[in-house]
């Protein structure tokens, strides 16, 4: 029993990780980011040294925890602020519909940029071996993983939280994200907003990237696309635009998977993401708007 | 396409308002220029391929056909709703299977899916039969999720529309006995001549047009630009959304048995997230709003993903040879990508359509 709450938990946490990256973004310039994922695929191989052998040549893996953390985070947000600078810029004033292609070819560059210098096999990377290890809480049998997951997320989520409402970026952000031009014109400087908002999703993006990493022990290019696909979605239950919705939704979706993994029959068992979609589309059916809708997206007639 | 002119106009005559009634079929004698000659830019793509007659090129040109099938079936839902929907790609799936269940020998077939009933093991019946009985199959489950779906709009009908490709994705990876999972299904006649795509893609131009100058076309689009003016007016959206989503869903099952046919093997991850994304990539690089932006989004982008093949394995100029590493045709493919849309945000042709007249967007 505790287990399943523990895995629901651990995979909750990464989709809420991932959706709160793409609200972030949302929020301020309403763009669906698909490269994402593609930015979580980067952070891990930025722990590799480019070659295309099987074998992964760690290069910067190698660093000790408290330099390689702040080294893979510091690799997403500098990715994700260069993409706002050489591309998203392009794109402010453009439809919705544009802009999501446009990251969607920006996640594709990123991708084969990647399966250019690394090859397109999966490769074993061993980071952290020591969390691997299994602990004992309560009669549970627990990957010391799963645990460190899902305290570094509530941290980061009360991180983010004291950030979003203490400071004055914070503010400025929440401004911009329920109503951009009348930010701009009470004095949010609009590019130092969108950055920090693609710096911090990146860093989120980083985050996962050092999670998933561990927790799967393989590099593999495609690796962002299945977590981006479940953030995307725990986005728009949640509520477009609404980070406490992303991060719900995160959750309940990681809950969802893991429960229905156990009450299913076995028959049933391997249609488990159907199920946990079709129940996407039906939260959907309900409320269109998703569990917690923003102030700032509802369509004025 | 202007949706203004069918438009009753009233006049004054002896202080009397009399409806001026139309001239029958003006709008469609007006647009039909615009299929016409998407049309023949097909027969000349396919003329000039039987005048290189190389088999490699041949494989090439299919291609596209296949992909301007897939467009235009994109068009009519995306293009006339506005709504876009990444679950298009599984009608393709469920066409590209129904083709593969109808045509497969039956000796071969009685292996790979088990779980088939007996009588549809038994049958065997010609490509282009077994391509209408998709194209029917594929419409009816448009038919049955659109009657939930068309009830979203917005970024919650194109979630929704994900979530029903990852369904269909899920089921047709894991129900082993009627699918025959992830592995590759084989045994699919092939049909290696271009002319039954060259005509399945002028047919499905043809019905993208019919359908765009039709009242329920005409409504939707209104619907589109206005959602609550058209809705003041009367018109049902969800309703005109489901008629759009049934057709496009129809055409996109036809592409995909037409395309099991092409490549003689289907799996269910060749209609997912890469298929689904090229198709939607082409529609709004050429103009989403627009079927000649939608064809001609697809030929030009095939147009460069060949070149940069070609490029990729290698060219001699004189004595040199030089060759692009791998990898670098979908990055530079990407990065043309950005730059249209950076430059025309709203595609090469935005709403507006190919005629010999000057033309309006509408």
């Amino acid at each position: 029993m505790l287990q399943i709450l523990f895995d629901a938990l651990s995979l909750g946490s990464l989709y809420a990780l991932g959706a709160l990256g793409i609200a972030l973004i949302f929020g301020v310039m309403r763009l669906v980011n698909f490269a994402h994922g593609d930015v979580i695929a980067f952070c891990v191989f930025a722990l590799l040294w480019p070659s295309t052998d099987a074998m992964a040549i760690v290069f910067a893996g190698q660093l000790p925890w408290y330099l390689l953390v702040p080294f893979v985070l510091l690799c997403g947000a500098g990715l994700s602020v260069l993409c706002e600078i050489v591309v998203f810029r392009r794109f402010r004033t453009g439809n919705p519909a544009t802009m999501m292609i446009a990251s969607f070819a920006l996640g594709f560059v990123i991708r084969y940029f990647l399966l250019m210098l690394f090859s397109s096999r999966p490769k074993s990377i061993n980071l952290l071996p020591e969390l691997s290890q299994p602990i004992e809480i309560f009669g549970a049998r627990l990957p010391l993983l799963q645990l460190i997951t899902i305290i570094v997320t509530m941290l980061i989520l009360l991180g983010l939280t004291l950030f979003l409402r203490r400071t004055r970026f914070g503010l400025e952000m929440r401004a911009a994200a329920e109503n951009f031009s009348m930010a701009r014109m009470l004095g949010v400087r609009a590019n130092r907003v969108i950055m920090g908002a693609f710096a911090l999703s990146g860093a989120l993006a980083g985050a996962i990237a050092l999670i998933f990493g561990i927790q799967t022990g393989t590099a593999d290019i495609q690796m962002g696309a299945a977590i981006m696909l479940m953030a995307f979605i725990a986005t728009v239950i949640g509520g477009l635009g609404s980070l406490a919705g992303a991060v719900l939704a995160g959750f309940l979706l990681g809950a969802a998977s893991v429960i229905m993994q156990v009450m299913l029959p076995i028959d049933a068992r391997p249609f488990r993401d159907a199920f946990v979609y079709g129940a996407v589309i039906l939260v959907l059916l309900f409320r269109p708007q998703g569990l917690i809708s923003a102030r700032g997206t509802k369509e004025r007639v | 396409m202007s949706a203004a002119s069918p438009a009753i106009e009233p006049q004054l005559t002896n202080g009397a308002i009399v409806a001026k009634t139309p001239r029958p079929f003006v709008l469609a004698r007006r647009t039909i220029i615009t299929p016409i000659l998407l049309s023949l830019l097909m027969i000349a793509i396919a003329l000039l391929t039987m005048m290189t007659g190389s088999r490699p090129f041949n494989q090439v040109i299919i291609d596209v056909f296949l992909r301007v099938i897939l467009v235009v079936g994109l068009y009519v839902f995306i293009g006339n709703s506005g709504v876009l929907s990444f679950g298009h790609i599984g009608f393709t799936c469920l066409g590209a299977y129904v083709a593969a269940w109808l045509t497969i020998n039956p000796v071969m077939k009685k292996m790979a899916f088990s779980g088939l009933p007996g009588w549809l093991i038994k049958a065997q019946m010609p490509y282009w039969e077994a391509a209408i009985i998709a194209a029917i199959f594929a419409g009816l489950a448009a038919l049955i999720f659109g009657r939930i779906l068309m009830r979203l709009s917005g970024i919650a009908a194109s979630i929704a529309t994900f979530a029903m490709l990852a369904m269909i994705n899920t089921i047709y990876s894991n129900w082993e006995t009627v699918t025959g999972g992830t592995s590759s299904v084989v045994g699919i006649p092939i049909i290696r001549s271009i002319w039954p795509y060259l005509i399945a893609a002028i047919i499905s131009i043809f019905i993208a047009w019919a359908h765009a100058i039709s009242r329920s076309g005409l409504a939707l689009r209104a619907a589109r630009d206005e959602p609550t003016a058209a809705a003041a007016s009367g018109i049902d959206i969800p309703r005109e959304r489901l008629i759009a989503f049934v057709i496009s869903g129809a055409i996109m099952g036809l592409g995909g048995a037409l395309m099991a046919h092409s490549i003689g093997v289907v799996t269910p991850d060749t209609f997912y997230l890469g298929l689904t994304f090229i198709t939607i990539a082409m529609l709004v690089v050429g103009g989403m709003g627009s079927l000649s932006g939608g064809v001609i989004g697809v030929v030009f982008l095939s147009a460069l993903i060949q070149t940069l093949r070609w490029l990729e394995a290698g060219v001699s100029v004189g004595d040199i040879a030089f060759s692009i590493p791998k990898g670098l045709q979908e990055i530079a493919l990407g990065i043309i990508m950005i730059i249209i849309l950076a430059l025309r945000p709203a595609g090469v042709f935005g709403n507006r359509e190919i005629s010999l007249t000057r033309n309006r967007g509408d």
